[in-house]
């Protein structure tokens, strides 16, 4: 009962803070809206027992990219941020969206999901996935490294100042 | 309902808000929130099918892992190509840019 109370809560939370960063006209405010979304989100992990992915919801989202996105905000300040921020595709945007949500209710309501107990161990979920990363998506962990060193090196390159001939 | 199927709505609501962000908005920078504002309700999605759906345990926890990896690339990335957009043409409305050249 308390449980369901407080997975109602964060969800009205994490929706709340969406609806926020689509509707806000301050650029600011929607960056702060995205950031109680995210914590929201967070909260969502938790109560699935996923806690290492909540902290690096919170680490990565929470800290680094909201923090991204503050300055990107920051230094791309122009006099028309005042106005409108939406285009006139709005009306069309918000059928098509709502079409799609209800869809997507409709789906998950009406399937059939096979359903498992959940595992009462805390750690199950966190071992499985140490195990999982090291072994059979070693590959792929490494590589992941290369992605951000490549993303790294490009946003350096797409930044720089374009007087030396770039 | 389930916590299964209130885990599934939630992350379809943020979805689609997330999607009318997409189309809708005008600031680059509010179309970058509003994608990882989809990214998030991914998320949300395989950590549910994690947990109460049989068959899928922990290989959703290693794609969450990847998804969250990519993101932050993608945001980095993204901001930078942002800023370039607005050292040259002095905005970031997407209405007004419509051409790859300088």
């Amino acid at each position: 009962m308390i449980a369901a109370a407080i997975l109602g809560a964060v969800g009205i939370i994490t929706v709340a803070g969406a609806v926020g960063v689509v509707a806000t006209r301050s650029v600011v405010y929607a960056a702060v809206f995205l950031l109680l979304s995210l914590v929201g989100v967070a909260g969502l992990f938790l109560m699935m027992l996923a806690e290492f992915i909540a902290l690096a919801q919170i680490l990565i989202y929470g800290g680094a990219i909201t923090i991204v996105l503050l300055f990107a905000i920051m230094l791309t300040r122009a006099p028309e941020q005042a106005h409108q921020q939406d285009n006139q595709q709005r009306p069309l945007a918000a059928m098509a969206c709502f079409g799609l949500f209800i869809l997507l209710t409709a789906t998950a309501l009406s399937t059939p999901w096979r359903t498992r107990d959940a595992s009462s161990d805390p750690m199950a979920e966190f071992t499985a996935l140490s195990e999982l990363l090291f072994s059979d998506f070693l590959i792929p962990f490494e590589i992941a490294s290369l992605v951000l060193l490549v993303a790294l090196i490009g946003a350096v390159v797409l930044t720089r100042s374009g007087r030396e001939g770039a | 309902m389930t916590s299964l199927e209130f885990m599934l709505i939630l992350g379809a609501a943020l979805f689609c808000l997330g999607l009318y962000g997409v189309l809708a908005r005008r600031n680059a920078v509010l179309v970058l929130m509003s994608i990882e504002l989809m990214l998030n309700a991914v998320n949300v999605h395989l950590i549910a099918f994690a947990r109460y759906v049989a068959g899928t345990e922990a290989i959703a926890h290693v794609l969450i892992i990847f998804v969250i990896t990519i993101a932050a690339a993608e945001v980095g990335l993204a901001l930078a190509i942002v800023l370039r957009m607005f050292r040259n043409w002095e905005t970031v409305n997407l209405d007004r840019i419509s051409t790859l050249q300088q």
